[in-house]
């Protein structure tokens, strides 16, 4: 029962992780029309801007805050000189630039701050350990369980009903009808590349308590997130928390049933979605 | 006209290939390595170019193909295997196995999803290379502890020499290339072009769409796994780093470089890429910064690759001319 419970924590927050990861990829997909490659990089930038920011203002709350808002202006850069000038072009091309941003990222990132481990300890009325029956675990992470949900909440709530929200949607439904009602789609695009990066990076962030960070941080959680969005049917947000909330448990409750072969648990979450519903469990036939 | 063209083009490949033929003889030992490495990257990109090039298909998991091809060549010579050719034929076909099973789930999606997907197996073919211990070596890799040397006419050729390799990719290669030429030619080509175009027309006209691309998938793969064998014998070695999607992006690198939309593009990005790496890497150890720095502008200004801006220069120039 105990080892039940603590698979299932650890399972919800790591899956919530991925779902705010993968929101943020398939917003801007579903706006931009962009799969974003470096995503997995924002959010490896925003864990090591956290720490960075904690080294100047000692405070783990300074560092989430300030951290993402940093990586969401290099967000508004790359949208603005980069990305803009691929809109009409082919896919492949779309992908091949964010990737050749992935490289730059990646690379930045090792020669700033080395190959190494790092540490981010989590802010003290989050550390340490509650008990649960004979064993123990940490706060921080039982914090990620209830932080996902509610940024997912408020983020549902924002698009849901918010001006700028129904404004984003309409961007993403129909560009050019919402360009002729007079909304000014390439000043949008923009901010959702920023919304995307700034949720990306937050979620690393967030993370960086909860893993040691290193260089290829951003690798595992893109290529997980992008099971999440193949599975949950991209541009869907109930798809992406389904999802993620599936492989995080899926993988948690590998381990104990699988052992050294949890590590093929996704892949066969994605295979078996692309069997029965190879356009996710939300996605529509295109 | 057409006949002149066509013995034009003829020509000039013979022409590049006697001047790789000559390679050996003129250039320093480490850069007929170099060259080595250059041909067994360009088929590996080459394969790819069919996927990408022709069936508009983006694969971001080549490499774990190339890789399965890699550990078939070596699981093979270090169990007591002890024919160079079965060696490479265990590579065809472990490669072609791999990406049957791992393309049947590929090919019902396309565009974006495809490039997420086929990154997503590749790395499971990667977690397996680097996990399963007892079969692949995890991450030290398999070492080549005996390569067997090459017979012709009577006489031993040990595959050790860098000049005898390299004449020994070279052939492997320009067979490979071939007949990726004849398959490009042929009426199965051309559909896969036309799904590039125009997928929906081609249902219509009632043609199997996801049956072609399965079959481009599968030649693609085990050219791939060919390459990879090929990669195994020149390193005397599989390791499980040649299976990681960052090795994945070298052919598409090469291949948006050279440019897609030509046969030979993929070979020649090839060559670009190791030149590039040469050059910076004797310079600085991140290279990989510099690469994706060289990438964004030609993404964004030279759609067509390198040698394909120069060669639609050389177009207009020549019919401007009178």
């Amino acid at each position: 029962m105990e080892s039940f419970l603590i698979n299932l924590l650890n399972g919800l927050s790591w899956g919530m992780l991925l779902f705010l990861i993968s929101l943020g990829l398939t917003t801007v997909f579903g706006v931009l029309g962009i799969l974003n490659f470096a995503h997995g990089s924002f959010f490896m930038l925003g864990a090591y801007l956290c720490m960075q920011i904690m080294h100047i203002m000692p405070s783990f709350w300074s560092g989430i805050l300030v951290g993402p808002l940093v990586v969401a202006l290099l967000g508004v850069l790359i949208e603005r000189v980069l990305l803009r000038k691929v809109y009409g072009r082919d896919i492949s091309f779309q992908l091949l630039l964010t990737f050749a941003i992935l490289l730059v990222l990646d690379d930045a990132v090792r020669i700033i701050w080395g190959p190494g481990y790092h540490v981010v300890e989590p802010p003290a009325i989050l550390s340490g350990v509650f008990t649960l029956g004979t064993r123990t675990y940490p706060v921080y992470r039982l914090f990620l369980v209830i932080a996902g949900p509610l940024v997912g909440l408020a983020l549902w709530l924002f698009f849901q009903f918010s001006r700028w929200g129904r404004i984003i949607r309409a961007a993403a439904m129909d560009r050019e009808m919402a360009e002729g009602v007079g909304i000014r789609v390439p000043m949008l695009f923009t901010v959702v590349f920023a919304l995307g990066t700034w949720l990306a990076a937050f979620g690393g962030a967030l993370a960086a308590p909860h893993q040691s960070l290193a260089p290829s941080m951003g690798e595992r959680i893109i290529i997980e997130s992008f099971i999440v969005v193949v599975c949950g049917g991209m541009g869907s947000f109930p798809g992406a928390f389904a999802g993620a909330l599936i492989l995080g448990l899926f993988e948690s409750f590998g381990t104990v049933f699988l052992g050294s072969a949890q590590m093929a648990v996704p892949y066969i979450l994605l295979a078996a979605v692309l069997l029965v519903r190879p356009y996710g469990f939300f996605g529509r036939e295109v | 006209m057409a006949d002149t063209k066509r013995m034009q083009t003829v020509a000039g490949i013979i022409l590049v290939f006697i001047l790789f033929l000559t390679g050996p003889f003129i250039l320093p030992v480490y850069w007929t390595m170099i060259l080595t490495e250059i041909l067994i990257m360009g088929l590996l990109a080459m394969s790819f170019n069919l996927l990408f090039g022709y069936t508009g298909l983006l694969s971001f998991g080549q490499a774990g193909f190339f890789g399965v091809g890699a550990y078939a060549t070596a699981l093979f010579l270090s169990k007591g295997g002890n024919s160079l050719f079965v060696s490479l034929v265990a590579a065809l076909g472990a490669g072609a196995v791999a990406a049957l099973v791992i393309g049947f789930l590929c090919v019902r999606r396309d565009e974006i999803y495809f490039a997420m997907i086929t990154l997503g197996f590749g790395m499971m073919l990667y977690t397996v290379a680097h996990n399963w211990l007892s079969l692949t070596g995890g991450s030290d890799g398999l070492p080549l502890l005996n390569v067997p040397a090459l017979n012709l006419l009577g006489r031993e050729f040990s595959l050790f020499d860098p000049n005898v390799m390299y004449l020994f990719v070279l052939t492997v290669t320009a067979l490979c290339i071939f007949f990726l030429w004849r398959v490009v030619r042929s009426p199965f080509g051309l559909m896969l072009t036309a799904i590039r175009e125009n997928k929906q027309r081609l249902a219509f006209v009632g043609a199997g769409v996801q049956h072609l691309r399965l079959a481009a998938f599968v030649i693609a793969g085990a050219l791939a796994g060919m390459a990879g064998g090929l990669f195994c014998l020149f390193n005397a070695m599989a390791t499980p780093d040649i299976l990681h999607w960052g090795f994945s992006s070298r052919p598409v690198l090469m291949t948006v470089l050279g440019g897609s939309g030509i046969f030979f593009g993929p070979l020649f990005g090839a060559a670009i890429f190791f030149g590039l790496e040469q050059l910076i890497t004797s310079m600085t150890e991140n290279w990989m910064i510099f690469l994706g720095i060289i990438l964004v502008p030609v993404v964004i200004f030279f759609p067509h690759g390198i040698l394909g801006t120069l060669m639609d220069w050389m177009r207009t120039r020549t019919k401007r001319a009178p």
